[in-house]
C-alpha cells in the first residue's frame, strides 16, 4: 500500500505512559464538546406543545470516561499489535489448516443448510431465522454480481428487491396469478428496470454512480408511496397468497399436502417449505453466477472491474457488459423480492428503505467483493448480529454503523479478501528489453 | 403573477440553505475526491445543536434575541466543525490510500452512526419551536387579495447565506489556509512537497464544511421551526444534486446548484404536487448527470491511464 510511506515506521513513534494519557486526555475533550449539548442536554416536544430539556450530565460523564479508557486501551493495543497493514507471517502449521478448512468449509455449510429443517424442526425461531439469513445470502450473492464482479457501486439494490415483491404482490392479488408463474415475471421485470437504471447510467462510474443508483432507489420507494390507487401506498399490500408447493396448497384443508400424504397437518410444513425454497433460490443464484464467470460475459465483467479504460482497449463493449450485470443482478434481486413477498404476506414501502441497500451492500463488502462463500458468512454474520440486538432495537443501527466503519478501517477488502481474476498468466514471463521501449509496444 | 414571485422568494430562501451545505460536498469532493456521504448528517446535527443551545440560553435568562442568535450560531458552528473534525480523523483519515470504495462506504457508515446517535440520544420525534422571529414585510397586495409576503426570517436567511459566502470566498481566495486548500486539490504530492501540511488542510476542509453546514442547519431550524434526526439525509442528498449541478468541485457552482435546486422543488411544489418534489429533486440529479456529467461551471474530468 502506498500508505507506508507516508506513515513513519514504528520505532520513531512515541510510545510511554505519558504519551498515551496525553492522547486519551484529547480524546476525552473531544468527546465531552461533542456530547456535552447532544447528550448532556435532552429535548422534548412538552405536553403544551412547547420543548422541555432535562440534563443529563451522570451519562454524559460516564460517555466521556467511556472513551477516556477506551482511548488508553486502543493505544495500548496498537502498540503491542503493531502497525496494522504489516504482512503478519503466519506460521506453516497454520496456513495449511487454514487453506484446509476454507476447501471443506463450503461444502459442510451447505450440508448443514440441507440438514437445518431436520435439527431444528421444532424450533420454529431458528427456522424463521435461517430463511431471513437466505434471503440476505441471495440478496448479496445477487448484487455481487453488480458490485462484487463489475465493480459498478449500486446503492439502490433495494429497489430491485420492491420491484420483485411489488410485482408479485399486484399480479398475485389483482389477478390471482400463481407463485411460480410471477416468479419469472418478477424476475424479468426487475431486470427490465434494471436494464432501464443501467441506460442512464452508462457513462457514470465510482462515486457518480452510486449516488444515481441511491436516487432511483429513493424514486422508486417514493413513487410506491405516493401512487396510492395502484400500490395502496403507506398501508402497503396484504392478503398476498402463500405459495404453493407447484399447485398444492399447504393448509390444513382436505385439498393440502398434508391431507394428500395422509400426515397430520403442521403450520411448520410451510416454513420448511419455504425454507427449502429459498435456499433452492440461493444455490441457483450462486450457481448461475459461478457458471457466469467463465463465460466471456463473466471475464468482461471482471476486466471491467479492473480496468474500464483498458477494457474498451481490448473491443469489449462496455455499454452491454454494463447492462447484463445490472439486469443479471436486479433480477436476482427480483427473485428474493418475489420470495419476501410470499413469506411475509404483507409488504410496504417501509421495508424498501435505503437501509436495506446499505445492508446488502455491507454484507458484500464484508465477504470481500467477489467471494461467493464470503458473502453466504457475512449474511449468517450480520443477520446474526443483528439479532443479538434484538432486544435493543434502537441501538441497532448504530451499532450496524459503528461496524461498518471499523470494518473499513480494519479490513477494508472484507473478511475474505478475494479478488483475483479468475484467469491469470501462471508464470512470470520476461519481456526483453527491446520490446518495451519508448514508442513502442 | 404573484404567486409565482412568492414562490420566487420561498425557493431562493430553501435554496439559500441547499447551497450553504452542497460548498461542504463540492469542497471535499475537490480535495480528498469522495462523497462525504455523511455530511448531510452533520447538517441535522447542527440544526439540533442549534435547538439545544437556543432552548439552554433562552433558560438561562437571555432575553436580547439578536445576542441569543449570535451565540447560537456561533456553538453550534463550533460544536458542529468538531464533528467534522472528528469524523474525518475517525473514519476518512485511515482509509485515504486505501482502495476506491472505501472511504465512501465508511461514510455510508458513519451517517447511520450520526442519525441513530441522535434518534438514540434526542429521541424519534419532530422538535418543532415556536417562531423566534416573526414579522414581515408585504411587498405586492394583489388583486384577488394574494399578497407577496417577504418575511424577516427569510430575509435572515439570505442575509446570514451572503455573509457566510462573502466570508468563505475571502477565506479560501485570499488567506494561506486557501492557497493550501487549492494547492491540495490540484496536486496533493506536490503541495506536500512544497511544505503544506496536507493532513491539517484536509482536516480544515472538513471543519469548514461542518460549519457552514451548521450555518445552514440553524437557518433550517429558524426557517421551518422544527428539526428531527431524519432530515439529514434527503436535505443531503438534495445538497450533493446541488454539488453535482453546479459542477462538482466548483464553489461558486455549489451556491448556483443550491439556488437551483431550491427553485426547481419549490415550483414544482407549487405548481404540480408535493408528493412528488423529491422525485422531482432526485430525478434532476440523474438527468443531469447524463446530459452535463460536468454540471454548470465544472471543468470536465479528464481520466490519465
Amino acid at each position: 500500500m502506498s500508505a507506508n510511506s507516508a506513515r513513519p515506521s514504528p520505532a520513531a513513534q512515541p510510545s510511554g505512559s505519558a504519551f498515551i494519557l496525553k492522547k486519551a486526555l484529547i480524546s476525552a475533550l473531544v468527546a465531552l464538546v461533542l456530547f456535552s449539548l447532544m447528550i448532556g442536554v435532552r429535548t422534548e416536544a412538552g405536553p403544551q406543545g412547547g420543548l422541555i430539556y432535562w440534563t443529563r450530565f451522570g451519562d454524559l460523564a460516564a460517555l466521556v470516561g467511556a472513551v477516556f479508557g477506551g482511548s488508553i486501551i486502543v493505544e495500548l493495543l496498537r502498540q503491542w499489535w503493531g502497525p496494522v497493514d504489516k504482512d503478519s507471517i503466519v506460521p506453516k502449521p497454520v496456513q495449511s489448516a487454514i487453506s484446509f478448512a476454507g476447501r471443506w468449509l463450503a461444502p459442510a455449510l451447505l450440508v448443514f443448510a440441507f440438514l437445518v429443517p431436520v435439527i431444528f424442526y421444532n424450533q420454529r425461531y431458528i427456522l424463521d431465522l435461517s430463511i431471513l439469513v437466505l434471503t440476505y445470502v441471495m440478496l448479496g450473492w445477487g448484487l455481487n454480481v453488480v458490485v462484487g464482479l463489475a465493480g459498478l457501486l449500486d446503492l439502490g439494490y433495494v429497489a430491485f428487491y420492491a420491484v420483485g415483491a411489488y410485482s408479485y404482490a399486484l399480479l398475485a392479488t389483482n389477478f390471482g396469478l400463481s407463485f411460480w408463474v410471477c416468479l419469472p415475471l418478477a424476475g424479468i421485470l426487475a431486470a427490465f428496470w434494471g436494464v432501464l437504471l443501467g441506460f442512464p447510467v452508462l457513462r457514470l462510474r465510482g462515486d457518480y454512480l452510486a449516488i444515481v443508483t441511491l436516487a432511483f432507489g429513493e424514486i422508486i420507494r417514493l413513487v410506491i408511496i405516493n401512487w396510492q390507487s395502484l400500490t395502496g401506498g403507506p398501508n402497503g399490500v396484504s392478503g398476498i397468497p402463500r405459495p404453493t408447493m407447484f399447485g398444492i396448497p399447504l393448509t390444513p384443508g382436505d385439498d393440502g399436502l398434508a391431507a394428500r400424504l395422509g400426515i397430520e397437518f403442521s403450520p411448520t410444513h410451510r416454513l420448511v417449505f419455504l425454507f427449502y425454497l429459498i435456499l433452492a433460490m440461493a444455490l441457483l443464484t450462486n450457481w448461475v453466477t459461478i457458471r457466469l464467470r467463465r463465460l466471456p460475459i463473466g471475464r468482461a465483467w471482471e476486466a471491467l472491474r479492473e480496468d474500464e479504460v483498458a477494457c474498451r482497449a481490448l473491443g469489449i463493449n462496455t455499454t452491454t457488459t454494463k447492462l447484463t450485470a445490472f439486469a443479471t443482478g436486479a433480477m436476482f434481486g427480483g427473485f428474493a423480492g418475489a420470495f419476501f413477498a410470499t413469506r411475509q404476506g404483507f409488504i410496504s414501502p417501509e421495508s424498501f428503505t435505503f437501509q436495506e441497500s446499505a445492508l446488502v451492500l455491507a454484507i458484500v463488502v464484508l465477504g470481500g467483493m467477489g467471494s461467493q462463500l464470503g458473502v453466504a458468512l457475512a449474511a449468517l454474520a450480520m443477520i446474526g448480529g443483528f439479532e443479538l440486538f434484538r432486544g435493543f432495537d434502537q441501538y441497532r443501527m448504530l451499532v450496524f454503523g459503528i461496524a461498518m466503519v471499523l470494518l473499513m478501517i480494519w479490513r477494508p477488502r472484507g473478511l475474505i479478501g478475494h479478488r483475483a481474476p479468475t484467469v491469470f498468466l501462471e508464470r512470470n514471463q520476461a519481456i526483453s528489453s527491446d520490446l518495451v521501449k519508448e514508442g513502442h509496444g | 403573477m404573484d404567486y409565482f414571485a412568492q414562490q420566487l422568494i420561498n425557493g431562493l430562501v430553501l435554496g439559500s440553505i441547499y447551497g450553504l451545505i452542497a460548498i461542504g460536498y463540492t469542497m471535499v469532493y475537490g480535495i480528498v475526491g469522495m462523497i462525504n456521504f455523511a455530511h448531510g448528517d452533520i447538517f441535522m446535527i447542527g440544526g439540533f445543536i442549534a435547538l439545544i443551545s437556543f432552548l439552554v440560553l433562552v433558560s438561562l435568562g437571555l432575553t436580547a434575541i439578536p445576542l441569543i442568535l449570535l451565540i447560537v450560531l456561533l456553538v453550534s458552528m463550533a460544536i458542529t466543525a468538531l464533528y467534522g473534525w472528528t469524523i474525518e480523523r475517525i473514519a476518512y483519515r485511515p482509509l485515504r490510500h486505501s482502495f476506491r470504495l472505501a472511504p465512501m462506504l465508511s461514510a455510508i457508515g458513519m451517517s447511520f452512526v450520526l442519525t441513530n446517535f441522535s434518534q438514540v440520544s434526542q429521541g424519534a420525534r419532530v422538535k418543532p419551536v415556536p417562531p423566534i422571529i416573526t414579522g414581515g414585510y408585504t411587498l405586492h397586495e394583489g388583486a384577488q387579495g394574494f399578497a407577496v409576503q417577504l418575511s424577516n426570517i427569510q430575509i435572515m436567511v439570505v442575509l446570514a447565506t451572503i455573509v457566510v459566502l462573502a466570508l468563505f470566498t475571502w477565506l479560501v481566495s485570499r488567506t494561506r489556509l486557501g492557497r493550501d486548500m487549492r494547492a491540495c486539490e490540484q496536486d496533493q504530492t506536490m503541495a506536500a512537497l512544497l511544505g503544506v501540511d496536507v493532513d491539517r488542510t484536509i482536516s480544515m476542509t472538513f471543519v469548514i464544511g461542518a460549519a457552514l453546514a451548521a450555518v445552514a442547519g440553524m437557518m433550517y431550524l429558524l426557517y421551518y421551526g422544527l428539526v428531527d434526526f431524519f432530515m439529514g439525509f434527503v436535505a443531503g442528498i438534495k445538497a450533493f444534486t446541488a454539488a453535482v449541478l453546479g459542477g462538482i468541485g466548483s464553489l461558486p457552482g455549489a451556491m448556483l446548484g443550491g439556488l437551483a435546486i431550491g427553485l426547481i422543488e419549490t415550483f414544482w411544489s407549487a405548481y404540480f404536487s408535493v408528493e412528488y418534489k423529491d422525485v422531482a429533486a432526485f430525478s434532476i440529479l440523474i438527468v443531469v448527470l447524463i446530459f452535463m456529467p460536468t454540471g454548470l461551471l465544472g471543468r470536465p474530468e479528464v481520466e490519465k491511464v
